[in-house]
């Protein structure tokens, strides 16, 4: 199977580019998900983060 | 507001819990039985399946699968349910995957010690078994998603994203790793050879520490911890932060466990580079661990539980701070193929996932037996004897690997090996392997005072097999509001976020591996190199079977050291074209005993007939146990098994070895008259008599192939004398 993945792909010009466009591709979204967290609702946050303790409240022993 | 009702179900929170304790004391013991062996190898009995190579497996499949694997599933299936205020949607899902999971570790139990192995670390088992996983893994995934589906809570809680990344990585490791073509029933050959075999294993092993130990384990924390402290956790921003980078470079660091192997070095520094980064979110997310207990650490004196959350967080933190640093290239000189290396994994086995796993336990069953526990006390001795159990693993393993490494370093001032005799290095390290061993008996002698303690917890009170709760029904026509953020789209909509989950891991794997596997000039072929005979191939199979690269690696790294201990004539070190008709590659990770890969030649026939024999008597003091069993003696009847081996050779044609038709319709013949050769050779010594179809004569054939071929290309023969 990888005999024919090979001989199809093999031919990728410039292939060495992969590991800088991972690097860009990862630096975009992190900044992405930076400027959400910086920018994002703080109510929002804490309603979320209370979400394991408000989970206790529905339970009826 | 239609208030719904609704159950949850314990009933297989607690299967899992019960499961994992049963499984782990298994594994653990496993564990210190091989702990044992290194002192005193005789503990095999010249029995194979209690044998080292092969309990090995079993002790980490034990280990990662069935205790920490039950017990994350249990902590999932409890912690799910609750953050989405819905039952688990299938009953049927839940008992198919319990029961089926327990199946595969049983297989696990019964097939490993037999020698079925396909000796891809952490993915040792055979292939009907692989596609068992896959299938119990699917029906845990569909139920899981499925109840995210039905939920009740529109927002998914953080928790909930690393058990979606969970399954969908491990998914896909699981999947492409395993990608083997059958022979037989009970033996399979990797698709990958050599290099990309090696790279394939890698990118698997990691993200098995990372996707299975790791991100539920996360999970787990973020649930359990607020839980437990009762405070919600330190910053909900910062987990965030913490999920999409952890899951976005964790997927990429696999190569820093080849660092100075044949691999090519592009991607060595790749990975390098995002195993450096990874101290960031790991130690956002231990930060963030330990900070949720701000203003509240009088609480950590009085809960056991948040004692056993503390020390488990602030291992993962050492874990995580001292796996980057081993990462880099002039560490990891040092450290690979050493001790250092099961120090480091057990600090995050024992202390971050077992503790961890240790304090849910005590907070979750007298939880769902409507009790409480049985002995805080019990529970504060567990977690002392625990502590020092991890201390006393660790610390020594750490001595023994600096010990070794600067040992196998160390020249005369003539240029000479101070320690040439691969021996003295290793019965140096016999105190610390003792200590060792007392380290794992502590670990153990804390689990059964877990097992008492859990024992009369859960006689003291009684399961509440189905737990009544109710809440809203959630608004099937909500919009979400304006001006919102994608991310809190996401957050609402499951599925989108396991897709968004998938394309991030996969960027990574695809920008690592694919390369490696396609351009030719990764792997500069050799000429000289062909593939192993059929008398050969039988006995790579039986190096396979015992589980031989858990104790001698395959590569001859870049150093001086190194080439000079393992090739003294030529000084050569391993290449990537050596590999190519390796499938599977047989590196190994760890040298308790000395690198094989240029063992051929080095020793004449008989060595190896006497030492397989007994090691001791021509290494006095070794620590590899007697294989007596490859040896038509005694009564035992040895013989080579070549029922398989056309199977064997066409398999390998299929794969891409170039044996000829000739080669494959006379393969009985060669392999007859390459056994008689050997065993011509071994009858001269009158001590010795041997006949040419024992499986010994197979693995000596092996042993002195190994290495050979790249002594034949007179071009690559640059530091001959």
């Amino acid at each position: 199977m990888m005999k024919y993945a090979k001989a199809s792909m093999e031919t990728i010009a410039g292939i060495e580019i992969f590991p800088l466009i991972s690097l860009g591709i990862f630096f975009a979204f992190f900044l992405a998900v930076g400027w959400y967290v910086l920018r994002a609702d703080k109510r929002h946050f804490r309603k979320m983060s209370e979400m394991p303790i408000d989970a206790n409240e529905t339970t009826h022993s | 507001m239609q208030m719904e009702r609704f159950r949850y179900d314990n009933a297989i929170v607690r299967n899992f819990i019960v499961a994992s304790i049963l499984w782990g004391t298994v594994g653990f013991l496993v564990g210190l039985w091989v702990a044992l062996e290194l002192i005193f190898p005789q503990l095999n009995f010249e029995l194979p399946f209690l044998t080292f190579g092969r309990l090995r497996a079993l002790h980490t499949n034990a280990v990662i699968f069935a205790f920490v694997g039950n017990a994350m599933f249990g902590g999932i299936y409890y912690s799910l349910q609750r953050l989405l205020k819905a039952r688990m949607a299938s009953d049927l899902l839940s008992a198919i995957h319990f029961w089926g999971w327990q199946l595969i570790i049983v297989a696990a139990a019964i097939t490993l010690p037999m020698g079925i192995t396909s000796s891809k670390e952490y993915a040792e088992l055979e292939w009907p078994i692989d596609i068992a996983i896959a299938l119990v893994w699917v029906a845990f995934g569909v139920n899981m998603i499925s109840t995210i589906i039905k939920r009740r809570e529109r927002h998914l809680y953080v928790a909930i994203w690393f058990y979606i990344a969970t399954f969908v990585t491990v998914a896909v490791l699981h999947i492409f790793n395993s990608l083997e073509l059958p022979v037989s029933l009970f033996k399979s050959y990797s698709v990958y050879a050599g290099v990309q075999d090696a790279l394939v294993q890698w990118w698997y092993g990691h993200n098995a520490v990372a996707f299975f130990l790791t991100t539920p384990i996360l999970g787990l924390m973020y649930y359990f911890l607020p839980k437990a402290a009762n405070r919600p956790v330190y910053s909900y921003r910062l987990s965030i932060i913490h999920f999409w980078a952890l899951i976005f470079l964790y997927i990429w660091a696999g190569p820093h466990h080849l660092l100075y192997s044949a691999l090519p070095d592009w991607a060595q520094s790749l990975g390098t580079v995002f195993s450096v980064m990874l101290i960031a979110p790991s130690w956002g997310g231990m930060i963030n661990g330990l900070l949720t207990l701000r203003g509240a650490w009088d609480k950590v004196r009085e809960s056991v539980v948040l004692k056993f959350f503390v020390v488990s967080v602030t291992a993962y933190g050492m874990s995580t701070f001292e796996g980057p640093m081993l990462s880099l290239k002039n560490i990891n000189a040092i450290a690979h193929f050493t001790d250092w290396i099961p120090a480091h994994v057990h600090i995050g086995t024992l202390g971050w996932n077992g503790f961890l796993i240790f304090g849910m336990i005590y907070w979750l069953m007298p939880k769902i037996y409507r009790t409480s526990l049985f002995s805080d006390k019990m529970a504060n001795a567990h977690f002392w004897i625990g502590t020092l159990g991890i201390l006393f693993w660790a610390l020594p393993m750490y001595v023994a690997g600096f010990t070794q490494s600067l040992m196998w370093k160390d020249f005369n001032p003539d240029g000479t090996l101070a320690y040439g005799n691969f021996l003295e290095t290793v019965t140096q390290l016999i105190p610390m392997y003792a200590l060792r061993a007392l380290g794992g008996t502590l670990y153990i002698v804390g689990m059964v005072l877990l097992i008492i303690n859990v024992v009369r917890t859960v006689r003291s009170g009684e399961l509440l097999r189905e737990e009544e709760a109710e809440a809203p029904a959630l608004e099937r026509a909500y919009a979400g509001h304006k001006g919102e953020h994608w991310h809190r789209w996401i957050e609402r909509k499951p599925l989108q976020m396991t897709f968004w989950s998938l394309v991030v891991i996969l960027i990574g794997g695809i920008i690592e591996i694919v390369p490696t596997i396609l351009i030719k000039s990764n792997i500069p072929t050799i000429a000289s190199v062909k593939p192993y005979t059929a008398l050969e191939l039988e006995g790579r199979d039986i190096y396979i079977r015992e589980g031989c690269n858990a104790c001698h690696s395959q590569m001859v790294r870049p150093f001086r050291s190194e080439v000079v201990r393992y090739d003294p004539v030529h000084q050569q070190y391993s290449m990537a074209g050596e590999y190519v008709y390796d499938h599977p590659h047989l590196w190994g990770s760890k040298r308790t005993g000395p690198d094989l890969h240029r063992e051929g030649g080095k020793y004449p026939h008989s060595w190896h007939y006497n030492h397989m024999w007994d090691p001791t008597s021509m290494s006095p003091g070794s620590l590899m146990p007697r294989y007596t069993w490859l040896y038509s003696a005694n009564g035992r009847d040895a013989s080579l098994n070549t029922s398989l081996t056309e199977k064997k050779l066409k398999a390998m044609v299929q794969l891409g070895v170039p044996y000829t038709e000739e080669y494959i319709a006379n393969w009985e013949e060669e392999l007859n008259m390459q056994a008689k050769s050997i065993a011509d050779e071994l009858n001269k010594d009158p001590n010795i008599k041997v006949q040419p179809r024992e499986e010994i004569v197979a693995l000596i054939a092996y042993l002195q192939r190994l290495g050979t071929d790249i002594k034949k290309e007179p071009a690559l023969a640059l530091n001959q004398p």
